[in-house]
C-alpha cells in the first residue's frame, strides 16, 4: 500500500515532459520489436524483388552466373509497344476486364437481391453461390476444360443436343475466335459469389421502413431499387468495382490454366505473356519491363478511381 | 386480406424457385465433377453424357489417394499452408498493432510503402523472386515457399488488422500499462483474444490462398517430391490426359480441407467477411 502511494506520488512529481519522453522511448522500442520480423520478410521477399524488377527491365538479363548482363536502356519497353503479341495480350486483358467485371457485378447484384428476400436457408444458398470462390483455380480450370471439350464435352452436348441452338459441336479451345469464351465464363462464374456476399452484407444495412414508406407512396420495385437500394449501396458497389477492376487487369490463372495462351498465343494476357517470356524463353528483361508497365498502369488507374469515386465514408 | 397473404406466399415461392435455379447453375460444374469422379474410365467419354453414373465406383478415389505420391503432396501442401497461415496471422497482427498504437519515426513512410505494394499484384515480382530463391538456395524448399507466401500476404493483412485494432478501446490497455504490464502482455493477453473474429478472417482466407496457390509453387519448385497439391493436380492431368475420373477424384480430395476450414471458422467471420474478403 505504502509503495503504491509512493509510486503514484513519484509519477505526479515527475515533470510531464520527461514522463512523456520515457513513454515515447518505450513505445519506439516496442514498435521496433513488433514490426521487425514482419518488416524484414516484407523487405527481403516482397519489396526488394519489386525494385529489382525495375532494374532488370533495363537489361538484357543474363541468367548464367558470372556472365554479365547488358544494359539496353528503354529497349525492352519500346519492344513491348511494337510486339504484336504484346498488343494482343493487352487487348485480351482489357476485354477480359470489360466483360467479366460488369458480368460479375450484375449477376451478383441479382443474386444478392434474391437471397436478401429469403428467410430460412439463406445461409445454405449463400454457401452454394460462394463455393466457386473458395475452390482452387487449378481445379475449376480443369473442370471448365473438361466441360468445354470438343466434340463430346458437356457444353457442346447442352448446345447441340439438348437446347439445339447450334448445329454441330464447337471446337471451343481449338479456335482463336472461341478460346476466350471459356476463360470469360470461368472468370465470371468464379467471382459472382464474392461480390454477392459483399452486396448482401450491404443490403442488410438498409432499413426496411424506407421501402415500406416508398411502397405506401406507390413506388414499384424497379423504382425502389433505383432510388433507394442503389444510392444507399453506392459505397459497397464502388468498393467492389475497384477491387474487381484491379483483379480483372491482373488476370492470369484462368488463362494459363485453361488455354495457356493458345492456340498460337491468341489468348495471351499481359501477365501470362510476361510469364511465358520470362520462364519459357528466359527473357527476364523483357518480362520485367512488361510486368513493370502493368504495375504502373494498375497503380495509376487505382488512384484515379479512388479520387474519382471518393466521397466521405468511402474507401479510406 | 386473404388475397394479400396468398400473394405473398406465391412471391416467396417464386424467390425460392429462382434462388434454387441460380444455385443449380452455380454448382452444376461441381455436380458434374462429382459424377465424373465416380465413373469408370470407359464411361467418362460416354455420349450422351449421364449425370448419374450407371455403375458408380470408388476406384478413382482409391487410385488417386494411393498412387502418384498423392499423400506426399497432400502433406507438403498442409505443411506449407499451416505454417504460413500461423506466421501470417502472428506477424501481421504484430505489425498492425504497432501501426495502430505506437508513435515511432518512419511510421507514415513504412505504412505508405506497404499500402503502395498492396496495389501491386504479387505476380509482378516473380522474376526477381525466382532469382532471389536461387541465390538464397531456397529453390526446391518448402520453407522457401513459406517465406514468399508470408511476405506476399503481410501487406493486405497488416492493413486489415490495423483498422480492426484501431477500433478497440484504448482505456483498458492504458490501465494495464500503468499497472506495470508490458506491451507484450497487453498484446498477447488482451488484444489477441479480443480480436478473434478478425484473426479468424485473416487465418481462413490466408489458408485458402496458400492451399490453392499455384504459380509461385510451380515456379520455385522443380523437385517432384516437393510439389504442392495444386501443381501436382495440374501435372496429374498432364500425365493422365483423358482420365478425368482420376483427376477429379484427386481434386475432390483436395477440396476437403478447404470446406472443413471454411465451415469450422465460418461463425467467426460472418460479420468480418465484407472487410476481410479478398479475391481468391
Amino acid at each position: 500500500m505504502e509503495t503504491r502511494m509512493l509510486q503514484s506520488a513519484e509519477t505526479l512529481a515527475t515533470p510531464k515532459r520527461r514522463k512523456l519522453s520515457s513513454m515515447r522511448k518505450r513505445q519506439i522500442r516496442a514498435a521496433f520489436l513488433f514490426i521487425l520480423p514482419g518488416l524484414l520478410l516484407f523487405l527481403v521477399f516482397n519489396l526488394y524483388p519489386l525494385i529489382k524488377s525495375f532494374q532488370i527491365s533495363f537489361y538484357e538479363w543474363s541468367i548464367m552466373p558470372g556472365r554479365a548482363s547488358t544494359f539496353v536502356g528503354l529497349d525492352n519497353y519500346l519492344r513491348a509497344f511494337q510486339d504484336p503479341i504484346a498488343r494482343l495480350s493487352f487487348r485480351n486483358t482489357l476485354l477480359y476486364t470489360l466483360i467479366t467485371v460488369p458480368g460479375q457485378m450484375t449477376l451478383a447484384m441479382l443474386a444478392a437481391l434474391l437471397l436478401n428476400q429469403l428467410g430460412r436457408g439463406r445461409g445454405v444458398y449463400r454457401l452454394l453461390y460462394y463455393l466457386p470462390v473458395i475452390t482452387s483455380w487449378v481445379i475449376v480450370a480443369l473442370l471448365f476444360r473438361y466441360m468445354f471439350q470438343s466434340p463430346n464435352g458437356f457444353i457442346n452436348y447442352l448446345l447441340v443436343d439438348v437446347l439445339q441452338v447450334v448445329e454441330k459441336p464447337i471446337g471451343w479451345l481449338q479456335s482463336a475466335k472461341t478460346a476466350n469464351i471459356p476463360i470469360w465464363v470461368l472468370g465470371t462464374w468464379k467471382g459472382i459469389g464474392w461480390s454477392m456476399v459483399i452486396f448482401l452484407a450491404g443490403l442488410t444495412t438498409i432499413p426496411n421502413d424506407l421501402y415500406e414508406a416508398a411502397a405506401i407512396d406507390g413506388a414499384g420495385s424497379w423504382h425502389r431499387f433505383w432510388h433507394i437500394t442503389l444510392p444507399l449501396l453506392r459505397p459497397t458497389v464502388v468498393f467492389t468495382l475497384v477491387v474487381l477492376l484491379i483483379g480483372g487487369l491482373n488476370v492470369f490463372l484462368p488463362v494459363v490454366l485453361v488455354t495457356n495462351g493458345g492456340p498460337l498465343q491468341q489468348t495471351e494476357v499481359i501477365l501470362s505473356y510476361m510469364y511465358h517470356q520470362a520462364f519459357d524463353f528466359l527473357d527476364f528483361g523483357y518480362g520485367s519491363a512488361m510486368s513493370f508497365m502493368m504495375a504502373v498502369f494498375i497503380i495509376v488507374l487505382s488512384f484515379i478511381q479512388i479520387r474519382f469515386f471518393r466521397q466521405p465514408e468511402e474507401i479510406r | 386480406m386473404v388475397q394479400f397473404a396468398s400473394r405473398r406466399k406465391l412471391l416467396s415461392f417464386m424467390y425460392y424457385l429462382l434462388a434454387t435455379l441460380g444455385a443449380a447453375v452455380m454448382i452444376l460444374p461441381f455436380v458434374w465433377m462429382v459424377s465424373t469422379s465416380f465413373k469408370e474410365h470407359a464411361f467418362v467419354i460416354e455420349f450422351p453424357p449421364r449425370l448419374i453414373p450407371a455403375n458408380p465406383t470408388l476406384s478413382n478415389f482409391e487410385q488417386a489417394w494411393t498412387a502418384n505420391n498423392f499423400q506426399l503432396y497432400f502433406r507438403n501442401s498442409l505443411l506449407v499452408a499451416v505454417t504460413s497461415t500461423l506466421l501470417v496471422v502472428l506477424l501481421s497482427a504484430m505489425m498492425a498493432y504497432a501501426f495502430a498504437r505506437f508513435e515511432f519515426p518512419g511510421k507514415e513512410l513504412i505504412f505508405f510503402i506497404i499500402l503502395l505494394v498492396l496495389f501491386v499484384p504479387n505476380l509482378i515480382g516473380i522474376i526477381p523472386q525466382f532469382l532471389l530463391a536461387k541465390t538464397l538456395n531456397l529453390r526446391n524448399s518448402l520453407i522457401g515457399l513459406v517465406f514468399f507466401y508470408v511476405s506476399g500476404s503481410i501487406p493486405f493483412n497488416t492493413f486489415l488488422l490495423r483498422g480492426f485494432f484501431e477500433a478497440l478501446p484504448k482505456e483498458l490497455e492504458e490501465a494495464v500499462l500503468i499497472d506495470g504490464g508490458s506491451y507484450f502482455t497487453i498484446f498477447s493477453r488482451m488484444v489477441l483474444p479480443l480480436s478473434k473474429p478478425a484473426l479468424a478472417t485473416v487465418a481462413i482466407f490466408s489458408f485458402l490462398g496458400f492451399w490453392d496457390e499455384y504459380v509461385q509453387s510451380l515456379t520455385f519448385i522443380d523437385d517432384p517430391l516437393k510439389r504442392t497439391l495444386p501443381v501436382a493436380i495440374a501435372s496429374f492431368h498432364g500425365q493422365h490426359g483423358t482420365e478425368w475420373g482420376l483427376v477429379f477424384a484427386a481434386s475432390l480430395i483436395a477440396i476437403v480441407p478447404v470446406v472443413l476450414v471454411y465451415i469450422s471458422l465460418q461463425r467467426y467471420f460472418t460479420g468480418g467477411l465484407t472487410t476481410g474478403a479478398f479475391k481468391g
